[in-house]
């Protein structure tokens, strides 16, 4: 592979490889993305693979080999966003979009749409309210509430080639920057942008890189931070696998803007999928001159490396994520100093989000006036959420900032599944807390949703309805908070493990009135006096749910009943009479002999001996236990 | 004592890192890749190599959750139990694999050493929740039949092979 080295080139080598993509007659772009790989993408890839070399069709996309132009191509794609309805297959120029592809309807596919255009019309989206059959992304109404900047190539082309990204013109932000700004200009511009972190914190990148960019120390480092540790989310996951070169473009436009010379980026070890497209990724990048040595030719040199984590959640918070990248265990530090004076190794540090970084090649191709055209005054640009739980249509969205939770979840998630009842949605995962359906028509920015008492955070999107309980979801986030806890102070150590009693005791049927004035007090105590974030904001759920839920918490404590029905122990099994034919199975299933009854009699069951367990409703073969 | 070949394996591993601090967790997961565990036994050999104190690399590999000082199975089952899963009924799945392998929450292996049941907190698939993985392939919207179904199939593959 030849290095690219100047910009001129960049621009030859974009147009041979677009060119390449044009003269593809056919693209077939299978969704490699985690979640279409679990339901079985790769299957559908090999077996579209094999179709294509069957009919001696050249399968791989290969710049450097003349084309031959009848064929078409079969390509792996980053996530489309829309994994509930994978295995998705786009194929190109028709634009068509087929859901839950099986290796079977591969053959089907290439007879008809692939050879003769002909749209395959049982594999097409189908509205899931008016049944309408949807042709392309733009007529699916997931995709149709939706902005995408940062996600504008995840799912368009092959995350595993360099060749696709550079087609796509990326890269061409890190040109622009190295040959025609200067080092203050790249930062006054993402100064301008606005651009916030999408990390959780929201604080004002430029602001970050002027500091680190000031600092008199001239070893410096850019970090990204691929933790993502908040249950329930996964923007950046399918960022990293599905367009990696963008975030590292985005990082070699911050390392020439602050003088840094090497980076890390810091990723789940549960995300090995992520971790193998971006080493792959840097490996390309380094061949083609992208990174490393006088990148572009342009004397900036810049290296990247990539550190797991070994699933420590503390390890997002940035001075525990610096320290696990230096070798030890990942505990936050009473800042300051901070991170911009003395981060990784000591030395002044950019640490940014991957959200946060592959915002930068876009912001610098079009500029900060027009970034700050989408989304709000204060929040500008789109952020990315994690929709899942209990709406239609669960998946990863593009969001302007400014748009309501009900847009998200009624127009493109598609309400609430099996037509239940809207209860709450939480965001911000173990840091932040849920809104209600009052609040579902407050502007989704990072300073709006604070006054309602939560945070934006990464970007978790946990919707509940009438099934869930939400004692128990408090009680669910402060088990993990406590778990999760490094240990080092004691407000957030001992702290969580007190709320965390409270709260199972709670659940279990035992609590008082008093623990909810503890749990207000305990709160408050942790809030002020933990060390880092992940303590200071562990009771944030809890505190959420006291404030629009404390009916059920009361109804826990007095009543000894969970109104959804899902807390275990305040459960109360019961034999429909009517429905009973005495055949006495729930009495042999009860492990405690709490059933009795005798034939023609119905049974049933003792509530003081019932462990609640479950058993004996397995066990009825007429559906005549119920829970209340 | 460990075998001879644990430390000409973890020479293999050391040589590709500078004998530096911060290559100590990318060697644990190494090591652990390469045995399923990390055999307690290995870590003073790589303190030293790296310079740095025995009781500092036993610290590190025990503050993260990821590295077990114990063997693990064959087939390492993570059963996530993040927020999406956790309201999607994540926990019949756990129960039902526990039960079907006989495990509960102290005991995490099997006695032949085929399976490991674990808990993990997001798998970066949770619109298709709940889900597991199983090594390192993610199994969507599961249930506990299917999870008894999964089992089957995994002891199956280990009878082939
Ligand atoms: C306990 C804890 C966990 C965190 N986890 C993450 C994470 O997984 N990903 C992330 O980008 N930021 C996380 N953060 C925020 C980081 O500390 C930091 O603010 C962020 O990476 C900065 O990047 P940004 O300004 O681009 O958002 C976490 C913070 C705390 C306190
Ligand atoms: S607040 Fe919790 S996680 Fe943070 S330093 Fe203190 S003990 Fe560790
Ligand atoms: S919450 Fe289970 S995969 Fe994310």
């Amino acid at each position: 592979m030849i290095k690219i080295k100047s910009h001129e080139e960049l621009n030859t080598l974009q147009k041979n490889f677009e060119d390449g993509i044009k003269n593809e007659p056919v693209r077939i772009l299978v969704c490699a993305g985690t979640g279409c790989q679990a339901s079985g993408s790769l299957k559908v890839w090999e077996k579209m693979c094999e179709l294509a070399k069957d009919t001696k069709i050249s399968v791989e996309f290969a710049p450097e080999v003349a084309h031959d132009h009848n064929h078409p191509a079969v390509h792996k794609s980053g996530c489309l966003g829309f994994c509930e309805q994978g295995p998705l297959v786009r194929i190109e120029p028709l634009g068509v979009l087929y859901t839950k592809v099986k290796p079977e309807d591969c053959e089907e596919i290439f007879e008809k749409t692939v050879k003769q255009n002909e749209v395959v019309n049982r594999l097409l989206y189908k509205n899931k309210i008016t049944g309408e059959e949807c042709f392309n992304q733009s007529e699916i109404p997931f995709y149709k509430g939706q902005t995408r900047v940062v996600l504008k190539t995840c799912g368009t082309i092959d995350p595993e080639s360099i060749e696709e990204a550079i087609a796509a013109g990326e890269y061409q932000a890190l040109a622009k920057a190295l040959f025609t700004m200067t080092q203050d200009e790249v930062i006054k511009t993402v100064l301008d942008s606005k651009l916030r972190g999408r990390g959780g914190g929201g604080f004002v990148a430029g602001k970050k890189w002027q500091q680190v960019a000031g600092q008199p120390e001239k070893i410096r480092y850019v970090v990204c931070n691929g933790d993502e540790g908040d249950p329930g989310a996964f923007m950046d996951c399918s960022i990293m696998e599905g367009d990696p070169h963008r975030m590292i473009e985005g990082m070699i436009i911050a390392a020439y803007a602050v003088g840094a010379q090497e980076g890390y980026i810091y990723v789940r070890a549960e995300y090995p999928l992520a971790v193998k497209r971006l080493t792959n990724a840097i490996k390309q990048a380094t061949e083609y001159g992208l990174l490393g040595d006088n990148i572009l030719g342009s004397g900036f040199s810049f290296r990247l490396n990539i550190n797991r984590g070994a699933g420590a959640f503390v390890c997002g918070e940035g001075s525990a994520l610096t320290a696990s990248i230096e070798g030890k265990r990942g505990m936050p530090r009473v800042k300051p100093p901070r991170t911009v004076e003395q981060g990784l190794f000591g030395k002044p540090t950019v640490l940014n989000n991957v959200e946060t970084y592959a915002n930068v090649p876009q912001i610098i191709l079009s500029g900060a006036d027009w970034y700050r055209s989408i989304g709000t005054e204060n929040s500008p640009g789109t952020k990315t959420f994690a929709l899942t739980g209990a709406v239609r249509n669960t998946g990863l969205v593009e969001v302007p900032f400014g748009i309501t939770p009900r847009e998200i979840i009624f127009n493109i998630g598609g309400g609430i599944r099996d037509d239940k009842k809207f209860k709450a949605v939480q965001i911000g995962g173990p840091s932040g807390g849920c809104l209600t359906e009052k609040q579902l028509d407050e502007p989704l920015d990072f300073d709006s949703v604070k006054k309602l008492g939560v945070i934006v955070g990464s970007g978790g999107l946990v919707v509940m309805d009438e099934s869930t309980c939400m004692v128990e979801v408090a009680r669910f986030f402060m088990e993990f908070t406590h778990r999760e806890s490094c240990g080092k102070c004691v407000p957030c150590r001992e702290g969580t493990l007190r709320m965390l009693e409270i709260l199972e005791r709670i659940v279990a049927g035992q609590g008082e009135m008093e623990d909810i004035d503890k749990l207000r007090t305990l709160a408050d105590l942790i809030i002020h006096t933990a060390l880092c974030g992940l303590g200071k904001s562990a009771p944030l759920p809890v505190v959420s749910t006291l404030n629009s839920f404390l009916d059920e918490y009361i109804e826990h404590i007095q009543n000894k009943k969970c109104p959804a029905h899902v807390c275990q122990k305040l459960k109360q099994y019961i034999i429909d009479k009517e429905k009973c034919k005495s055949c006495s199975k729930c009495a042999r299933g009860c492990p405690v002999q709490a059933i009795s009854g005798a034939p023609k009699v119905p049974y049933e069951i003792d509530q003081d001996k019932c462990i609640k367990c479950g058993a004996c409703m397995a066990a009825c073969p007429f559906k005549a236990i119920y829970v209340a | 004592m460990l075998d001879e070949s644990f430390y000409s394996k973890a020479d293999e591993i050391l040589n590709r890192y500078p004998a530096q601090e911060r290559s100590l967790i990318p060697i644990i997961h190494e090591i652990q890749e390469t045995y399923n565990y990390v055999p307690v036994e290995l870590l003073p050999y790589v303190a030293k190599h790296i310079g740095i104190t025995e009781t500092k690399a036993y610290s590190v590999a025990s503050f993260y959750e990821r590295f077990s000082f114990e063997p693990k199975g064959k087939f390492i089952i993570r059963v996530c139990d993040g927020t999406a899963c956790h309201v999607r009924q994540s926990l019949p799945v756990l129960e039902r694999l526990r039960s079907e392998l006989g495990l509960s929450e102290k005991k995490h292996t099997t006695d032949d050493m085929l399976f490991t049941v674990e808990t993990v907190s997001c798998l970066g698939a949770c619109s298709l929740a709940p889900a597991l993985m199983v090594n390192e392939h993610v199994h969507p919207a599961m249930t506990p039949d299917k999870a008894t179904a999964l089992v089957k199939e995994l002891r199956e593959e280990a009878a082939k092979s």
